[in-house]
């Protein structure tokens, strides 16, 4: 057995897309990443530059490959639950759910009306947290650092919930396959409802800091744009999806976690300041997203069952019968979905995780295109991805 | 709850910040008695030695304060802006290291004296190391003609303003030889964006200075504040006041090519740190860092003072003159530099360019030609 070639080994020019050879004379390739400040992780672009103008991006990835889907083969069911929290690292609770929601499918197991309450619960505190960073970094690639650290004020206060809640503040391993680890300690719902009812005038404070400032919508609201057919045809979804103004939400589309009992909207880019589908339509949809998801948790604090057995329905032994499935939910960047095959043993024979920001990379070189460097930041800002998810 | 301190440590570290606030308020005293001071330096030196030799010294001493002056003021104001940018974000910023942080810009100035200095493999030496110098001596220089008071001032030129203008576009040599020198993309980058930055603004500076020198009838900055003397409370005859508020255009036009001119935001696009790492200075570590450091801080105030002189009266002040006026009025500004910096995002390069081609510079020229205008008319 030969020895994977590694990337040291490469001959010079096989690590970069563009050879110098085809460049016309004005034109550089400038390497972004993999260690760059706003590349969101360890994200490599090269960039073909002339000038300021951006000719051509190539994205790079795989500097964070984890060998997840491997991983998963070797593990136990439960046992994949911490692997699948460090696949979006920021979202850490819309993607055990989206695996225990699978798992569930997979051994036909319904779980009581408690148990999907408070997983409705985490989730969207998740989603609030985590397009707080994503926002507040988005004002940090623009240059804007004051609503970067007012955003993580707010997401600290989440954090603090989770914490009581599980013990963790990043990686939770919450969502159980049939249950969840720990129920809803006292007075755990008062404080979240406590934090709604200050959060909420946070998001207009956000609006008049960043997303109404002359020089905000200048830089993000005429670059990046994906037209509607082209974020259908690359299968974008979340945000970056709604941001070209398609209604499309898979917590409406295809109820989970009892999504249908509750109201809310699903906020889409109306392309007020610009073309539809820009850079500032996507931030936009987020801080309303933000929004709705507070109105979803203070519906989900009324509907919770107060009594119930979150582990009545944990199975002592995850063993599937031989088959396949595939469930998806809403996680904050979009689409998560993961695809399961079982023989029949005790680990799953494969597991594919579908993840929304590796769709969202994808679209990156059709958009830009022909953009300046500047605005190669606010692209991949705007698109929010996660590098721990695109690489698995 | 949290880290707690050890109790030796934050006395000791309380104890070393007496000495740094008792020094800054006695720079206050100094700077309200400087008047007086310089004279009896002048009387001293006339007494004792021939007056060619005694206006040297007096300027070797100008000279010597002046630096002594620059060095020592970026550590208040790091401190001042880490300070401003903290409350702005809800936060507390340094508290560790003396009280309430004021030694913290000491502990990093020690830090980069001891930094290694590294430079780049494949940089040109001789212009790596030349570099940090240009720039700080373009400031250091422009402080010559700053008139601190009636009589006080290191070079009294009477093209003192044409030597402003001339002297502060030594800096774009600096940093355009920084970001070539570094054999580094996103240096050179920064190089070329901070070159055409500065070389657009100059336009407009330039401009809406010649406006005010067209209502004084000269280049002096001396005479400039003296035609800006009298009025009701010392202040109905600034700049800023005058002209109907064609000067009030001037001046906000001035400030935003200040800011533009020391590369701060929202125009800090030749270091934007989210694009270009660092810009020119991304290889420069250490000494050689801290030097462009300065020189930042430097050129703030240096812009910030010639602002007041032209627009808000220089030394002569509401109710009192002297160099503590001076000095509080551009305090005042760099504040609203800080304010700006810690809540507007940063430009796009070709917005800059826009904004200064399409808008400043149209600006500026109506405003010269409405002080020309307002001039010829009235006598």
């Amino acid at each position: 057995m030969s020895t994977p070639r590694q990337y040291k080994d490469l001959e010079p020019d096989e690590a970069y897309a563009f050879k110098l050879e085809d460049l016309e004379e004005d034109e550089m390739i400038l390497n972004m990443g993999p260690q760059h400040p706003s590349t969101h992780g360890v994200l490599r672009i090269e960039l073909k530059t002339d000038g300021e103008i951006v000719k051509d991006a190539q994205p790079h990835i795989g500097y964070l490959h984890r060998n997840f889907e491997k991983h998963a083969e070797n593990i136990d069911y439960q046992g994949i639950i911490p692997f699948t929290d460090r696949l979006d690292y920021v979202g850490s609770m819309g993607n055990s759910l989206s695996f225990a929601f699978a798992g569930e499918k997979l051994m036909g197991i319904e779980v009581n009306e408690r148990v999907q309450s408070i997983r409705v619960l985490t989730a969207e505190l998740q989603r609030i947290a985590s397009h707080l960073l994503a926002l507040g970094t988005y004002g940090l690639d623009i240059g804007a650092f004051t609503p970067f650290l007012h955003a993580f004020r707010e997401r600290e206060k989440v954090l603090d919930l989770f914490e009581w809640l599980c013990g963790a503040r990043l990686l939770y391993n919450f969502n159980w396959i049939g249950g969840v680890s720990h129920d809803l300690p006292d007075q755990w719902t008062d404080r979240v409802k406590v934090f709604l009812d200050q959060f909420e005038p946070v998001i207009d404070e956000l609006h008049n800091l960043l997303s109404y400032n002359k020089i905000f919508t200048k830089r993000t609201a005429s670059i990046g744009i994906i037209p509607p057919e082209l974020a259908i045809g690359y299968a974008l979804t979340g945000p970056n999806l709604r941001g070209s103004g398609i209604k499309w939400d898979t917590r409406k589309e295809d109820p989970y976690c009892g999504y249908e009992k509750y109201a809310f909207d699903v906020p889409v880019g109306q392309g007020r300041f610009g073309p539809i589908g820009s850079c500032w339509d996507r931030y936009y949809v987020r801080v309303e997203e933000m929004r709705q998801s507070v109105r979803i948790l203070r519906q989900a604090i009324e509907k919770l069952p107060p009594e119930g057995d979150v582990h009545e329905t944990v199975p002592k032994r995850v063993k599937p019968k031989p088959g396949e499935v595939y469930a998806r939910t809403e996680a904050p960047r979009g689409e998560l979905g993961f695809y399961i095959v079982s023989d029949g043993g005790l680990i799953p024979m494969r597991v594919k995780a579908r993840s929304p920001c590796f769709v969202a990379m994808s679209i990156f070189r059709e958009i830009a295109k022909g953009e300046m460097i500047a605005d190669m930041v606010a692209i991949i800002g705007s698109l929010d991805i996660v590098v721990g998810e695109i690489d698995r | 709850m949290g880290l707690q301190r050890p109790a030796l440590e934050a006395k000791i570290s309380n104890l070393l910040s007496i000495p740094v606030v008792a020094g800054a308020a006695g720079a206050l005293v100094v700077f309200a008695l400087l008047p007086q001071i310089a004279e009896l330096i002048r009387e001293q030196l006339s007494a004792n030695l021939s007056p060619t030799m005694a206006k040297l010294a007096a300027t070797a001493i100008g000279v010597g304060a002046v630096v002594f002056l620059i060095t020592q003021l970026p550590i208040f104001l790091i401190w001042w802006e880490r300070k401003i940018a903290a409350h702005i974000q809800d936060r507390l910023g340094p508290m560790r290291v003396g009280w309430h942080g004021v030694l913290q810009s000491f502990a990093d100035g020690m830090k980069l004296l001891f930094k290694e200095d590294i430079i780049a493999d494949g940089a040109d030496r001789f212009l790596f190391k030349l570099a940090p110098f240009l720039v700080v001596m373009g400031v250091f220089s422009a402080f010559a003609v700053l008139p601190w008071a009636d009589g006080l001032v290191i070079s009294d030129l009477n093209i003192g303003v044409l030597y402003v203008i001339a002297i502060t576009s030594f800096g774009a040599i600096g940093i355009l030889m920084a970001g070539w020198a570094s054999n580094n993309k996103y240096a050179l980058y920064g190089g070329m964006r901070s070159a055409a930055q500065m070389v657009s603004y100059e336009i407009p500076t330039a401009i809406i200075i010649l406006s005010v020198v067209v209502q004084v009838g000269s280049l002096n900055l001396q005479d400039i504040i003296a035609a800006q003397q009298g009025g009701f409370g010392d202040f109905q005859n600034w700049f800023i006041f005058r002209a109907w508020g064609l000067n009030v255009i001037g001046f906000v036009s001035f400030f935003i090519c200040g800011l533009a001119e020391t590369n701060r935001n929202p125009f800090d696009i030749p270091e934007a740190e989210s694009e270009l790492v660092a810009g020119y200075h991304t290889e420069y570590s250490g000494m050689r860092f801290a030097l462009f450091f300065l020189a930042e801080y430097g050129a703030m105030f240096f812009v910030a003072g010639v602002a007041v002189v032209l627009f808000l009266g220089g030394w002569s002040g509401p109710v009192f003159s002297g160099p503590l006026v001076f000095f509080l009025k551009i305090l005042a500004i760099v504040f609203v530099q800080m304010w700006i910096r810690w809540t507007l995002p940063r430009l796009r390069v070709d917005q800059m360019m826009a904004l200064c081609w399409k808008y400043l510079i149209p600006i500026a020229f109506v405003v010269l030609m409405g002080a020309a205008v307002l001039q010829v008319s009235g006598g």
